[in-house]
């Protein structure tokens, strides 16, 4: 571990450490009063940034990770910023409370699974299951937008938050269940999406104008935050779908009293 | 519809010692009495009536009796009166039928087929009111082997070995897990007083963990991580003393939980952290888990987001497979395995499921003791039992069959008044405990709850060290997987062989 010229800069190479020893040291950075980690040689270390619960509000790193991270990147995430520069595995952001995970690449399984607050941007594409069970509640409201295209069961259980998907790069839409059990929160969809490939939970709405702020919102960061070579206003220029759930109680029905 | 259910209770009101002064009806949240002012009469609708029996202790006049109809259809070995009963809800409703409570289906109780060693002659009893008696447990991984310093001029060893994080409770009983959600705040709370009160463990089910009891009870909680996920973030698993992975529940092996929408009020909401009036949906699986390895990555998430500091248990249902399932468990980190048997209760469950899935509680802790022995990784986790401990006798013979402790549900919930209607499902529990009506929620009082709870862990408790002290055993610890204790009645061999116990008289 070396200190950077700036006395809360840190930095370690990871690469001849395992999840628990890197996990270690980065704690002890931010025990440190480290503003700013930077993890180089990362070889799938698993649960990047989880080790980092602080109840003090004002202990809040961010972490650059150079390589590729493993399995539950952020899980649980409390608050920290996290950027990768190359692809994640799967469960990035799982069960995160609050922050930021912004993966220039691609990522698998489970991003965001279960998350209640903060923020994830995805350069490129991600696996199944995306947003599984992703929930809000009073001032908590999380929010990932895929650059590229989702896989099977995106959104399935979804019971708040934000999902933007842009389908970059001239991607079509091939997941099927999209949204199913679905009964909360909203996804964006931009590009094409058959009718089949929706959850029997979800239906299709027309965009209202805070619709449309929402996007321009969440977009213009995705666009700040990676070198695209499209601008928000040409994403912004194709039309979007917008998915919401018909029911908040979509099994209701199901049982006998 | 017409409902052609025949009404499962009859009520008797002597009209002789009723004194109108309508307890019943405010007592009633199923609406079964009803105050006629013109007549100056109360009528029961014995249809609305679901036997629990707060009428009855509350009338002052002891006016009411509540007892099964006395209406049957014709005797019938195999339609029974229960199976025409679900019958027909399910022709009038065309849906799953739900209950609550744990198994009440006849299967083998093999508690009650087992019997306990006592001294004689040979070797002395002891008696605990007199000599020590250790109950006290602890929970988590136990290192393989022991690395000791010792310092010759002092006298003082020094454990050189690293140990792994463990909890000590002072009972081997604790309170499973009932969510703020299925249970009532009141009743929640008492579980939590009742367990710190004692110096043994309470369980917050996956509904979250109201922040204002995190700071008193954090110590004595144990936190769960389900499917859902709901009001888990890394302040709500670093407050607590265990981290628990929900896989499965004995009431519903393999299923999910819904908790409707209607009793996701405003403080539920936000201690599950989801918005107010939605249902609660716990899917079937866990999304991150879908084999041994999956497991192992969660239980190092939550040990990785607590610093390794606590204990992580994964608590499954028992079923067919349970012992190769424990040791992968165990192998993939749990330091504590909790399971739940056939007899365990639930908020709300598909009645189908509940009488039918999973396997008698006695026989997985003896085959998952067993497993474990014979690949030599049995210290390296607790085994918690769960599902049907009825007694102190139950929790003793667990023990004997290699558990390190016990989860009480139904035990416990009987000790705040619960009479097992079997109607928790409906929310409006007349005993204030499985509800959020606060009209009902506040016929508890956490201070007399808790107290009950309190005197049933010191009675059972007080009984556990009578038998261990006829067995001439003075710590619990030498009683665990300590089968020679047992012998069996009326079992048959393969049973015996699974329980590892011999016959009576062998």
């Amino acid at each position: 571990m070396k200190t950077g010229e700036e006395v809360n800069e840190m930095e370690i190479d990871a690469s001849k450490l395992t999840h628990k020893e890197l996990n270690d040291a980065i704690r002890n950075c931010m025990l440190e009063g480290a503003e700013r980690i930077i993890l180089r040689k990362v070889y799938g270390q698993r649960y990047i940034g989880t080790r980092l619960y602080s109840p003090n509000p004002d202990n809040r790193v961010e972490i650059e990770i150079f390589g590729t991270p493993g399995n539950d990147l952020g899980a649980f995430l409390n608050g920290h910023r996290i950027i990768v520069h190359g692809n994640a595995q799967d469960g990035v952001g799982n069960t995160m409370d609050d922050g930021e995970i912004m993966v220039e690449g691609r990522a698998g399984d489970i991003v965001g699974m279960s998350m209640r607050g903060g923020k994830i941007f995805i350069r490129d594409s991600v696996g199944y299951r995306a947003a599984m069970h992703m929930k809000g509640y009073s001032g908590k409201k999380p929010v990932l937008v895929i650059g590229g295209t989702a896989q099977d069961f995106l959104g399935e259980y979804m019971a708040g938050g934000i999902v933007i998907l842009l389908g970059l790069g001239n991607v079509s839409h091939k997941a099927n269940f999209i949204g199913t059990g679905m009964h909360g929160g909203v996804i964006y969809i931009r590009g094409e999406v058959k009718k089949y490939q929706l959850g029997k939970e979800v239906g299709v709405v027309k965009l209202e104008d805070k619709d449309e702020e929402i996007l321009e919102k969440y977009v213009r960061e995705f666009t700040n935050y990676f070198d695209l070579g499209i601008s928000q206003k040409e994403i912004l220029s194709e039309e979007f779908i917008k998915l919401l759930p018909v029911s908040k109680r979509p099994y209701g029905r199901v049982y006998a009293y | 519809m017409k409902s052609y259910l025949l009404p499962e209770f009859e009520v008797e009101r002597k009209e002789e010692k009723c004194i109108r002064c309508q307890v019943c009806v405010r007592q009633c949240a199923f609406g079964t009495h009803r105050y006629d002012e013109e007549l100056d009469m109360i009528f029961s609708d014995v249809a609305r009536c679901v036997g629990c029996q707060r009428c009855v202790v509350f009338c002052p006049t002891n006016a009411l009796s509540v007892r099964p109809n006395p209406s049957a259809y014709k005797p019938n070995y195999i339609w029974t009166d229960e199976r025409i009963g679900d019958l027909t809800k399910q022709a009038e409703t065309g849906g799953v039928i739900l209950t609550g409570g744990g198994n009440d289906k006849p299967y083998r109780v093999y508690f009650d087929h087992l019997v306990l060693n006592a001294s004689q002659v040979t070797n002395p009893s002891i008696d605990p009111l007199r000599e020590p008696m250790e109950l006290r447990t602890f929970l988590g991984c136990k290192p393989d082997a022991l690395a000791l310093e010792s310092w010759s001029e002092s006298g003082d060893v020094e454990i050189r070995t690293a140990m792994p994080p463990n909890v000590m409770i002072e009972t081997p009983i604790l309170f499973t897990a009932m969510s703020y959600g299925a249970i009532s705040y009141q009743a929640f709370k008492s579980l939590a007083i009742a367990a710190s009160e004692y110096g043994t463990l309470f369980n917050t089910g996956e509904g979250g963990f109201p922040k204002e009891l995190r700071a008193k009870y954090g110590r004595n909680a144990i936190v769960q991580c389900a499917s859902g996920r709901f009001g888990v973030d890394a302040e709500y698993l670093n407050c607590a003393a265990v981290v628990e992975i929900k896989i499965g529940q004995g009431a519903k092996p393999g299923i999910g939980g819904h908790l409707p929408g209607e009793k996701v009020s405003c403080s539920i909401a936000e201690t599950r952290m989801i918005p107010e009036g939605t249902d609660a949906l716990s899917p079937a699986p866990q999304h991150d888990i879908y084999s041994i390895e999956d497991l192992s990555t969660l239980i190092y998430a939550l040990k990785e987001a607590t610093n390794y500091e606590k204990p992580v248990s994964v608590k499954i249902a028992a079923v067919h497979n349970s012992a190769a399932i424990a040791s992968g468990m165990v192998r993939a980190g749990a330091d504590i395995i909790a399971l739940d048997g056939l007899r365990g209760g639930t908020g709300a469950a598909p009645k189908i499921i509940r009488d039918n899935v999973g396997i008698p509680i006695e026989l997985a802790i003896a085959s998952v003791d067993q497993r474990l022995r014979e690949e030599g990784i049995r210290n390296r986790c607790s085994i918690i039992a769960a599902g049907g401990i009825r007694c102190s006798a139950d929790v003793i013979k667990a023990i004997a069959l290699g558990a390190d402790a016990v989860y009480i549900g139904t035990a416990a919930l009987v000790a705040m008044g619960c009479t097992l209607c079997q109607k928790c499902y409906t929310g409006k529990c007349n005993w204030g405990i499985c509800t959020q009506d606060p009209y009902l929620a506040k016929r508890i009082n956490p201070d007399i709850a808790s107290r009950r709870l309190v005197n049933l862990l010191r009675g059972w408790s007080l009984e556990m060290k009578e038998m261990l002290g006829g067995m001439g055993i003075n710590a619990i610890e030498s009683l665990r997987g300590n089968r020679d204790h047992l012998r069996g009645v009326g079992l048959q061999e393969w049973e015996l062989e699974v329980l590892g116990v011999k016959g009576a008289g062998e």
